[in-house]
């Protein structure tokens, strides 16, 4: 059975290490917040400026002047600090932000992603995604391995406009864990429970490199 | 003491000019400048170019001034919240300069600072970099972005003294401390206007020398875009 959002998140969590700060993106990134194991110690960055993102707010903690990149209220766990923007992006390029999860629309065999903009559709902006991609050593991209109308998500090289070339190491999707490597093309690290290789590989455009005995994702 | 405190909102804007370039501080709709957005609309000058991270929503912030077509020109990094926005986009009213977010944010930063390019990895190989120079340095690709300034800064912050000392709070910060630094003339709006000497000079987030004038803002919304409660 394929992973459902939630079973995206919580193997992506599975990739969090004790000390690491994470910039979290919008949409099934979030969600890996509610998944991180007990006993591992992180501190999330957003990126208008606070480490240290705590759980939404109750009703009476409710602050206006304290939110989230996606404009969400949040709650400061204690030992969180705030700064502005330049600062917040002058961590995040400086290379201190050890671990970025975001969302993407396509992802090419050698790493590129694409995920601002659909040409002939209302363009939003791209926000700080390619600020992200262009800096972070470490970038997990959780998506959907198909599109809404089936098409491939990983593709050989990216349709839509790039968010950043290159930089995409590890992709998890609700069919499978993959590994973008060096020379070019997908390798399949693990797939969702009950998932053939079969179906992944129909499911991915781009080169898929299979060796040996494929174990199943375990969340 | 220097005192740059002015009655309100009005009196502080009145030099703004047609075509003038204003950049507005806040993230979405947390810490912008609400006083000034509404002397805007009374004064009602046009053809304003306009650096803000977003552009509000319909009803509320840089939005308003949309509605009133004051706007020519936005340079922000993300506009996905506001129908009226897109309308004019889409029918050529208004022209729209795209931004990453940390590209704004430094280019902003340098307009003050006095660096009029750096180079940056954000955006190589995408259509940002369409027409910049690309340079290597230690084996990786960065392009040059130049510095912006503006004609007025028009930030928010929490407390302010009369010689134009700021502290922000939360995640209020964002955009405004660059911004006061790179207008020509900052002008502050503030939760609590309180004399000079009163502010612990260690807290001080942006100093005064950044801002021309100063005055306590009234009847702040603070509107939330996305209230989330845990339950």
């Amino acid at each position: 059975m394929a992973l459902d959002k939630t079973g995206i998140a919580k193997r992506i969590a599975q990739e969090i290490k004790n000390g690491m700060y994470i910039n979290l993106g919008i949409g099934i990134p979030t969600l890996v917040a509610n998944y991180i194991p007990d006993g591992i110690e992180v501190v999330l960055q957003s990126e208008n400026g606070l480490l240290g993102i705590g759980p939404f707010p109750t009703e009476e903690e409710v602050d206006a002047d304290l939110i989230n990149a996606g404009k969400q209220t949040v709650t400061m766990r204690p030992g969180s600090a705030l700064f502005s923007s330049a600062e917040s992006f002058a961590m995040i390029r400086g290379g201190h932000v050890h671990l970025t999860i975001l969302g993407a629309m396509e992802v090419s065999e050698t790493g590129d992603i694409a995920s601002w903009k659909i040409p002939g559709k209302m363009v939003k902006g791209m926000g700080g995604a390619m600020d992200l991609v262009a800096s972070a050593e470490n970038i997990i991209v959780a998506m959907q391995h198909r599109s809404r109308n089936g098409q491939s998500k990983l593709l050989k090289e990216c349709s839509l406009p790039i968010t950043g070339l290159n930089c995409i190491k590890k992709i998890v999707t609700d069919l499978a864990v993959l590994e973008v490597v060096p020379e070019g093309g997908f390798k399949l690290l693990e797939r969702a429970p009950g998932v053939s290789v079969e179906e992944i590989m129909e499911a991915t455009e781009g080169k898929l490199i299979v060796e040996g005995d494929v174990k199943e994702v375990q969340i | 003491m220097i005192d740059k405190t002015v009655k309100g909102a009005d009196e502080a804007l009145q030099d703004i000019q047609d075509n003038a370039v204003i950049m507005l501080g806040g993230f979405g709709l947390c810490g912008i400048p609400e006083n000034s957005i509404q002397a805007l609309l009374r004064k009602g000058v046009k053809g304003l170019t306009c650096i803000s991270n977003n552009a509000g929503v319909d009803d509320f912030g840089i939005g308003l001034l949309l509605q009133t077509r004051q706007v020519k020109k936005m340079i922000s990094s993300y506009v996905g919240e506001n129908a009226e926005f897109e309308r004019q986009l889409l029918s050529g009213e208004l022209e729209v300069d795209l931004v990453p977010q940390g590209t704004l944010a430094e280019r902003i930063r340098a307009g003050g600072a006095g660096i009029p390019a750096f180079f940056t990895p954000t955006g190589v190989g995408t259509e940002v970099a369409e027409g910049k120079e690309v340079r290597e340095f230690e084996g990786k690709q960065y392009l040059m972005e130049s510095w912006l300034k503006a004609d007025f800064a028009l930030v928010k912050a929490w407390k302010g003294d009369t010689a134009g000392n700021l502290i922000y709070k939360g995640t209020a910060r964002n955009f405004n401390p660059m911004m006061a630094a790179a207008g020509k003339i900052t002008i502050a709006e503030v939760e609590e206007l309180i004399p000079a000497g009163e502010l612990d000079p260690n807290e001080i987030h942006t100093p005064g020398i950044y801002v021309q004038r100063i005055f306590e803002g009234k009847g702040y919304e603070k509107r939330i875009e996305q209230r989330t409660i845990r339950s």
